[in-house]
């Protein structure tokens, strides 16, 4: 059991050396460590398997080498990845039977495998050894991810090591409640799951009221389908999350925490189950956490697969073991939460943001991002776009340069049409106002949202009217049936939709289109409906032409509606798409 | 065989007792006990909804309104194999829909459905949250990622003769295991 700050930094100091050879880039020397990306989409490709045969060659040849496991380095298109340390060299796609290869060359022999390395496609072709230098990073700015794919995720001395749990030692020991919430409040966090709400104002509310039984709830239920930022952090640096909870839970007078996530993520399920036991085990969680007279506990409550359990009132249904219908605001869930006593709820990154608020300060926070919008943001990048994976960049960096720069762009040949932020309660941003600034207003007047964090990269293989009906057809599919505007309206966009891919669409449904949107807008009862048509209006609004092409010449210009594709000769995407 | 599959059921519902002692009273403990539940006897059925509203003192409706309010609840019996074909945003727009239909074609079912063999059962999914792998599928927790139309036929074929060499070795365990864990990505550079 840890008591006290010094003696938190008796485990850093006894893990700190490991930790700071990954941090070096571009040293060659003789190998001592093999990271290996363990997070899912690594897994899927073959990373697990991977790590074990490493290990395994590793013990054999009796070499004193350490193969760890960590999670997403956010290169996720190319992995499984695994890095060598000292010096970070980097490579990509590694399987099973390169194993002993590795081992043999770089590891035996010190000499770097060079068709395994990173190949700057955009930029020329040249192989590029050490990590750091890779364009993917460089304009990265890394604060939450920090410890992903640095640390072993489930080895909580590695997060000490990082000076972890030291924020909440310290607001332990030295701060009263009502700093913390302050601090936050000054940073100027605000949340990172889609609706920007200020969190320390959050925290504020639920600090304010009378009980003594407060939740803290962590929104683990990532909903947008093509994003995995929540999910990575979750198994990358789960004790980030833990840690957040509890200076949260400290902050508005909460005893208990549960971070509600997906069972669709068992990976991230089981790894904060581990984080739990280990916080537990070192009495960094459970009663008197570190010789304090503060007691918090976490628990898991699984998700079952409702993208409208994202909304925090059905989440908290939810969480009570419930259908996840929504309810009406207000009450607040600061007031009323779960089993109607005061929860805030946060998204995941937006409580990993909290530990290193409190280490670095506020004002430090403060200083990165727009006059708004504070600090950074972690990105999913997915669709038509060369480097796949997970990015945090710094608020305000423009759209173009996370597509271009870190990005790579779209697949040769190929040229982007739009890039659709917020998922479902989104919309497009097209491709003459990539500029924007990535901020919650800018974005906003663009009449998308900031959202969770997934881009979905759409090129001129996409058809607009498609992707639109391709969100309706999953906003139907998810609506709980509470409301109406919602639960019959977006049918109907639906069916007006299938007829205009159809080539069955008249002027008149267009504008009939337009104003059902604006009705499931204005009159659903929780955020899934009032967003829901969002990506029509977008759609309707800066792709109006591509609409046109549709009804009145029964045509889609990128060739994907099925039903169109005859009055297509020669356009080569449409022929692609038939089978 | 009679007797011993009995007893399997049986231990199934004493494993699913220990979980609701565990979790039941926990906030959210009906959609974990639930997710247990299906886990051990592959789908919720009619039986087990009603043995969990008893144990839990819930009305079985309200066990069956969550057990249906949830996509990853099933309440009817799988195929050995599920195929989970994502249709998550990232997935679709890399053709996974055509994958799914090319699914479709040769199973010959419809969403949710199991071929007589009781060999496969096909879904398409929410996102799994693996989306650099675009179009991926899973068939039980084995991840496919990178896949094309052309692909479909002979991962399918792969399936089928493992279960024929099954079959013929007559051995029965661990069919999923012996399909290997990698997943099917394009090679280096």
């Amino acid at each position: 059991m840890v008591q006290s700050l010094s003696e938190l930094q008796d485990i850093k100091q006894r893990f700190l050396p490991q930790i700071n050879e990954r941090l070096q880039s571009g040293v060659l020397a003789p190998p001592t460590q093999i990271l290996v990306c363990t997070s899912t989409a690594c897994v899927a490709s073959g990373g697990d398997t991977l790590y074990k045969t490493l290990r395994k060659e590793v013990k054999a040849q009796g070499l004193d080498v350490r193969v760890v496991r960590t999670g997403c380095f956010g290169f996720c298109g190319l992995g499984p990845v695994v890095v060598v340390h000292p010096g970070a060299v980097l490579y990509c796609k590694v399987r099973d039977e390169h194993a002993p290869y590795i081992i043999r060359k770089h590891v035996v022999e010190h000499k770097i495998v060079q068709e395994l390395l990173y190949e700057n496609v955009s930029g020329g072709g040249e192989r590029i050894s050490f990590m750091y230098d890779l364009p993917f990073f460089e304009k990265q700015h890394r604060i939450v991810l920090e410890n992903s794919g640095l640390i072993d995720p489930e080895d909580i001395n590695e997060y000490i090591a990082r000076d972890g749990y030291m924020a909440l030692a310290d607001v332990l020991a030295r701060w009263t409640p009502a700093q913390v919430v302050d601090a936050v409040e000054r940073s100027g966090l605000r949340g990172r799951g889609g609706a920007g709400f200020t969190t320390g104002k959050k925290w504020s509310f639920a600090a304010a009221e009378d009980s003594p039984q407060k939740y803290v709830i962590c929104n683990g239920d990532e909903g947008d389908p093509g994003a995995f930022m929540d999910r990575s952090l979750l198994e990358g640096n789960p004790h980030a999350v833990l840690e957040g909870m509890a200076i949260a839970g400290y902050a508005i007078g909460a005893g208990e925490g549960y971070i509600y996530v997906r069972a669709e993520y068992p990976l991230a399920v089981k790894r904060i189950e581990l984080a739990i036991r280990q916080a537990r085990r070192l009495g960094l969680l459970g009663e008197n956490i570190l010789g304090s007279d503060f007691d918090f506990e976490v628990d898991i409550a699984l998700g079952a697969g409702a993208f409208v359990c994202g909304e925090e009132t059905a989440l908290l249904r939810s969480a009570m073991g419930f259908r996840g219908e929504p309810r009406v605001r207000p009450p607040f869930p600061a007031q009323k939460g779960l089993y109607d006593k005061p929860t805030i709820i946060n998204n995941v990154e937006t409580l990993a943001n909290v530990p290193t608020i409190i280490r670095h300060g506020p004002e430090w926070f403060a200083a990165m991002g727009t006059e708004n919008s504070k600090g950074t943001k972690i990105f999913s990048l997915a669709g038509q776009i060369i480097n796949t994976g997970l990015i945090e960049v710094p608020m305000g960096i423009s759209l173009k340069s996370v597509i271009y720069d870190i990005g790579g762009g779209p697949p040769p040949g190929r040229k982007v049409k739009a890039v659709q932020t917020g998922g479902p309660s989104g919309g497009a941003v097209p491709a003459d106002l990539l500029d924007v600034p990535i901020d919650f207003e800018s974005l906003q007047r663009l009449g998308t949202i900031m959202g969770s964090g997934g881009l979905i990269v759409l090129d001129n293989t996409d058809c607009m009217v498609d992707i639109a009906k391709f969100y309706m057809k999953f906003a139907a599919d998810e609506s709980c049936g509470a409301c109406t505007p919602c639960r019959a309206g977006v049918v109907q966009l639906v069916g007006i939709l299938e007829k205009i891919t159809d080539g069955e669409g008249t002027m008149e449904d267009l504008k009939m289109l337009e104003e059902l949107a604006y009705d499931v807008k204005d009159a659903s009862l929780c955020g899934l409906g009032q967003t829901a048509a969002n990506p029509v209006l977008s759609t309707l609004e800066y792709f109006h032409d591509e609409y046109l092409v549709h009804v009145r010449d029964h045509r889609c210009p990128a060739g994907v509606c099925q039903k169109l594709l005859g009055a297509l000769a020669g356009n080569t995407y449409g022929i692609d798409n038939l089978h | 065989m009679a007797k011993e599959k009995m007893s399997v059921t049986e231990r199934h519902y004493l494993t699913l007792d220990k979980i609701i002692e565990r979790h039941g009273d926990k906030p959210g403990g009906l959609i974990r006990v639930l997710a247990k539940a299906q886990e051990l006897f592959g789908y919720l059925s009619r039986d087990v909804q009603i043995h969990v509203a008893e144990k839990m003192c819930l009305p079985v409706g309200h066990v069956n309104g969550v057990a249906t309010f949830y996509s990853q609840f099933i309440t009817s019996p799988r195929g050995k194999y599920t195929v989970s074909v994502c249709l998550g945003t990232a997935c679709y727009v890399k053709n996974g829909q055509d994958v799914y239909n090319r699914f479709r074609e040769l199973l010959g079912v419809d969403e949710n459905g199991t071929t007589e063999d009781r060999m496969f059962t096909l879904r398409s999914t929410r996102c799994i949250g693996a989306c650099s792998l675009a179009p991926l599928i899973a068939i039980n927790d084995h991840v496919h990622g990178h896949l094309t139309v052309d692909d479909v036929a002979g991962l399918l074929g792969k399936y089928q003769e493992l279960e024929a060499e099954e079959e013929a070795a007559d051995i029965g365990a661990e069919p999923v295991r012996a399909a290997g864990h990698q997943a099917e990505v394009s090679p280096p550079n």
